[in-house]
């Protein structure tokens, strides 16, 4: 019931030592990643590769470490052990300026859209171009418009504050913002919560469309099953702290594996527990 | 439970504190301070706190000034000494009153915003945003309040001496019957520098002590709505607590004199 598929397994030659950086080599390593709160043990032992340019959805229910999972890889959080390399580099003791320079590598859409509500659209989407490399207001002001073009929103939205956006439009513009410094890795947290079906179907194609002009990897947590069919390229599911399947979605329907069975028909009885506590 | 291992926990629990305030200080001081600096953040910031607080400072102030006109010429005429009372009005607004009353209606005013607005920013994950966009939230956020706390502060005070004066001034010239030029005269000739900038130099204190607390306890906040209420409510009350705190020992030990 461990390991599935392709993933684990396929670890390309030469990667850890960063030489290869084509199509299909691992960009994002994992191993042994751990992370409790307290008593709270959420990562236990995660182990998890990313091919570049691909994207990998990542499944499971409510409070298995889905979230937690992502933010060790940004360096949000900062893991009790394990490693994890990005580009051939350990990452996980950087700090300062390093951390900083790594984090360039990154864009990230957060569950709630994390918009700036003190300002407007378009300096949400420029932030990044502005604060982080100093790009100047005017020209950033100009990539921010064409970003907001390459998510459907017109250019009248620029000026408007995020308050006054549907949760969906405050998606797009959060996803404007993700792919404004054109990252080598994107991270989609929860991208499809909370939105209707059209809207999520709309922001799944856009996710998939902006990935793929931006050309880059995309690590995406969800429990909306129509949402990993519409992104993954690969689909691990994390439980209790672990990662118990990882494979191409092709196989998906036949992992084989119970607990990802469970899962993806959404049944109420199976191996998975409904866990009380987050 | 054990009452020693209540005692216990309540001293451990302080200590924490201690020592996660300490932290957030050293690294609002380190990082915030070198660059990369956000002047526009701080601009707005300064508007914020300095320009859009005058009126409750100017209201605070000039009442203050007259209610303390009125006490001290209550308190003086028992034994005939009234034409003390603009010295000591002037007196008592700049070393005292002045400082104290200003940064505690600050607290209330900008820590708590502050604390509001940073703990919205913690609880939505926009500081987690802001991280990774490649902006330091120490930086951006914590460091432009800081400075902004230090520098308003002692210009609000500034105001609130002349208003605080002149409050004393019409109470002292139109209920009290005080002749207005030998008011001023009085006020003028008893006044020294030393008791303008002493409560100047209180007032940074107080702007660090106040802006400080306000980013503390919003970046600490936790657990959305309520975890907000809590932190605006501890900063409010601890920034309270340490400015009166603060005012004793900077009068006891560099002014007293």
């Amino acid at each position: 019931m461990t390991d599935g598929k392709g993933g684990q397994g396929g670890k390309a030659p030469g990667a850890a030592e960063g030489v290869a950086t084509g199509e299909g080599d691992i960009h994002v390593s994992v191993r042994g990643l751990k992370k409790s709160f307290g008593p709270k043990v959420v990562l236990d032992g995660v182990d998890l590769d990313v091919k570049r340019r691909s994207s990998l959805v990542v499944i499971g229910g409510s409070g298995t470490g889905k979230s937690v999972l992502i933010k060790c890889i940004i360096g949000l959080l900062r893991p009790d052990a394990g490693s994890i390399v990005i580009d051939g580099e350990e990452t996980v003791h950087l700090k300062g300026r390093a951390r900083a320079r790594l984090m360039r590598k990154f864009g990230m859409l957060f569950q709630g859209a994390a918009l700036f509500d003190s300002l407007p659209v378009w300096e949400n989407v420029a932030f990044g171009l502005i604060h982080g490399q100093g790009v100047p207001r005017r020209q950033a002001r100009e990539v921010a418009i064409d970003r907001l073009a390459q998510v459907g929103m017109p250019p009248e939205v620029a000026d408007l504050y995020p308050a006054e956006l549907s949760g969906g439009m405050q998606k797009r513009v959060g996803l404007a913002r993700a792919i404004a410094t054109r990252p080598e890795i994107i991270l989609f947290d929860e991208p499809t919560t909370g939105l209707d079906p059209i809207m999520a179907a709309v922001i799944d194609e856009l996710i998939v469309k902006t990935v793929k002009e931006v050309g880059a990897t995309a690590i995406t947590i969800t429990h909306d099953m129509q949402s990993v069919r519409r992104i993954a390229d690969e689909v691990a599911m994390i439980y209790k702290g672990r990662i118990i399947w990882h494979g191409p979605i092709s196989q998906l329907d036949n992992s084989g594996n119970p607990y990802v069975d469970q899962f993806i028909h959404g049944r109420a009885d199976g191996p998975i527990k409904m866990q009380v506590r987050g | 439970m054990n009452p020693l291992a209540r005692i216990g926990q309540v001293v451990l629990a302080l200590l924490a504190e201690i020592g996660r305030l300490t932290l957030f200080l050293r690294d609002a001081l380190i990082i915030g301070l070198l660059p990369r600096w956000y002047p526009r953040q701080m601009l707005i910031q300064l508007m914020r706190m300095g320009y859009h607080s005058l009126p409750v400072i100017g209201l605070t102030a000039f009442f203050t000034g007259g209610v303390l006109a009125l006490q001290i010429y209550i308190g003086s005429s028992r034994f005939n000494a009234e034409n003390l009372v603009s010295s000591i009005v002037a007196l008592g607004i700049t070393r005292e009153l002045g400082p104290v009353l200003a940064a505690l209606m600050m607290a209330g005013r900008v820590s708590a915003a502050i604390a509001a607005e940073i703990g919205t920013m913690r609880v939505t994950e926009q500081i987690d945003a802001l991280t990774t966009l490649s902006v330091h939230p120490m930086k951006y956020l914590v460091a432009p309040r800081i400075v902004a706390g230090v520098v308003a502060l002692p210009l609000l005070v500034l105001v609130a001496d002349i208003i605080g004066i002149l409050g004393g001034y019409v109470v002292g010239t139109r209920s009290l019957g005080f002749n207005a030029g030998s008011y001023l005269a009085n006020t003028v000739n008893f006044l020294q520098w030393d008791d303008v900038t002493s409560g100047l130099i209180k007032a940074g204190v107080f702007g660090f002590i106040l802006a400080l607390m306000g980013c503390y306890h919003g970046f600490n906040s936790r657990g959305g709505a309520q975890g907000v209420g809590r932190a605006t409510t501890n900063a409010v009350v601890s920034a309270s607590i340490l400015i009166l705190a603060a005012n004793y020992v900077l009068t006891s030990t560099l002014f007293a004199k």
